[in-house]
């Protein structure tokens, strides 16, 4: 009986050693990123439920689903999200495509970063909200003005972080394409680019997350539909519920953005050894 | 044979003309291996850069088998100090650069062979970062060796490895010179380096400040012939940093 039981009993050891190994290479990762949102949201409902905070400025979870999901009812909701989604998405081509030909061209000739860069990195100081009245007097109060807002937000990061990629290229390496007779576009296809990939995609990545934060500048400063105007919203009409909820959406349509953008790149990188440590842990967050 | 004829090399620093290499002469026979070695400055890396076409020569030429050399060519391949490896490539892309004018079904057969040469068969599709220094000096090797040049440069190859793996890629450099019939010219700050693996060793002494004194050259045959006798040792040192002691060579 003893004997059996111990037979049984390693038997049962290893199949659970080998779901919790699975469980571990499979979802650990992920789930430690979940910790801390679980935290803030037990300690969020703590002071909400025992009313630490006065519902009227801190409303329960419970409550702020609750304005979600009746958004998502009458399909208000998704009509919000679309229409931010679309302002970030143009912004984000318009800034991105800018800063990566500006990038480039400031980054491969000394010249061109003579004339451009004092300018650029003097315009990278001036505040988001200082563009606005600029703006909606250049592009008026519509749908233009926002999506050039955004796209000044993506324009540094991508630009500043590809030229700098761009001129920290290994000499040496471009010698090692000479003495093999490599000509241009092999250079480019070989070197160039596959060096310059891991710069250019941390500059998309921060862009995105500046494109975030201008797309709620933009949509505070006058629209009528939109996340940021859910937030003007919610504060006008006294619920703390939408803004609160308007806050996770752009939290958790923010960090899948980010995610598409890294999950689309990481072919190309592969070869870093760190990439994957370090992204490991920031994307799972 | 390698013919170097009137090299000169003025590098501008500041405005003020610094000459790296003066008027410097050599000829090099088909199949030898030859070391330069000399003080830091003496322009022992500026001829080989010079030889390999990364350089412009400011004067003469450099001439194989008759052709004059103006820019990389594939006969010439080179070895660098560190491996150089792209990390964003493996092995076996790495390699590929040098024939990437080549079409796939030759690229893959060259590669293949020039790997097992260097002896890192099973190895294409290891990234550079998973691989020893030794190994990616090999790959470095293979790289040069994949396009079947005729004349190999070494800047220094070996400095940065330990002296295990040192000895065992001079033992895999010499069968490689003997079985593909190279001519190999190493740069090294290695004297033992040097007469263990060379027929022939110059070495280069800096040009002087005036413009008449030129790049001296000067010859010590045979050191691997007699590598017992610890004289040649002594006697390269001396020239090195010892003008005076030339003439008992």
């Amino acid at each position: 009986m003893n004997i059996f039981f111990k037979i049984n009993n390693n038997k049962l050891y290893k199949l659970l050693k080998s779901l919790y190994n699975l469980f571990k290479a499979k979802f650990s990762q992920p789930l430690i990123g979940i910790i801390l949102p679980v935290i803030i949201l037990l300690i969020w409902y703590f002071l909400a439920v025992t009313e630490t905070i006065r519902n009227s400025l801190l409303p329960t979870p419970n409550e702020v689903l609750k304005e979600i999901l009746i958004l998502a009812h009458d399909g208000t909701l998704f009509s919000h999200i679309q229409i931010t989604l679309t302002r970030v998405f143009y912004g984000f081509i318009g800034g991105g495509i800018a800063a990566t030909i500006l990038g480039i061209l400031t980054g491969v000739s000394p010249f061109i970063r003579k004339l451009f860069d004092p300018t650029i990195q003097a315009l990278k100081a001036v505040p988001s909200l200082a563009w606005v009245p600029l703006f909606i007097l250049w592009f008026g109060i519509f749908e233009n003005s926002k999506v050039a807002l955004i796209s000044v937000g993506v324009f540094f990061p991508v630009y500043l972080n590809l030229m700098m990629g761009i001129r920290q290229i290994d000499k040496r390496m471009i010698e090692v394409a000479n003495i093999n007779n490599l000509n241009l576009f092999q250079t480019i296809r070989w070197i160039l680019l596959p060096g310059i990939i891991p710069e250019w995609i941390t500059g998309l990545r921060s862009g995105l997350a500046l494109g975030w934060m201008f797309v709620i500048a933009a949509e505070l400063m006058g629209a009528s539909e939109g996340l940021g105007y859910l937030m003007i919203d919610g504060q006008m009409t006294g619920r703390p519920a939408l803004i609160i909820g308007a806050l996770i959406l752009f939290a958790i349509i923010g960090k899948l953005t980010d995610e598409l953008i890294y999950l689309s790149a990481k072919p190309f990188l592969k070869w870093k050894e760190s990439l994957d440590t370090m992204q490991g842990g920031a994307n799972n967050a | 044979m390698l013919e170097i004829s009137n090299i000169s090399k003025i590098f501008k620093n500041n405005e003020k003309d610094v000459a790296a290499l003066q008027k410097t002469n050599l000829l090099i026979n088909d199949h030898e291996i030859i070391s330069l070695v000399g003080q830091s400055g003496c322009g022992k890396s500026t001829l080989l850069r010079i030889i390999g076409g990364l350089e412009k020569a400011s004067t003469g030429f450099i001439k194989l088998n008759n052709k004059i050399i103006k820019k990389p060519s594939s006969n010439i391949g080179m070895v660098f100090q560190d491996p150089r490896l792209m990390p964003w490539l493996n092995v076996y892309d790495n390699i590929k650069l040098s024939i990437l004018n080549e079409n796939k079904k030759q690229q893959k057969v060259k590669i293949s062979k020039t790997l097992q040469k260097v002896g890192l068969e099973n190895c294409e599709k290891l990234w550079p970062r998973e691989l020893s220094g030794g190994m990616a000096q090999r790959v470095a090797i293979a790289r040069a060796l994949v396009r079947e040049p005729k004349v190999l440069l070494l800047d220094e190859p070996f400095s940065a490895l330990d002296s295990f793996t040192k000895t065992n890629l001079h033992q895999h450099v010499k069968e490689l010179w003997a079985s593909l019939k190279l001519t190999i010219i190493m740069v090294t700050h290695d004297i033992n380096e040097a007469t263990s693996m060379s027929d022939r060793i110059l070495i280069v002494q800096k040009p002087g400040e005036k413009e008449d004194k030129n790049t001296q050259i000067i010859n010590i045959n045979n050191p691997r012939s007699d590598l017992k006798n610890v004289k040649y040792n002594e006697l390269i040192k001396n020239s090195i940093f010892k003008e005076s002691s030339i003439k008992t060579l």
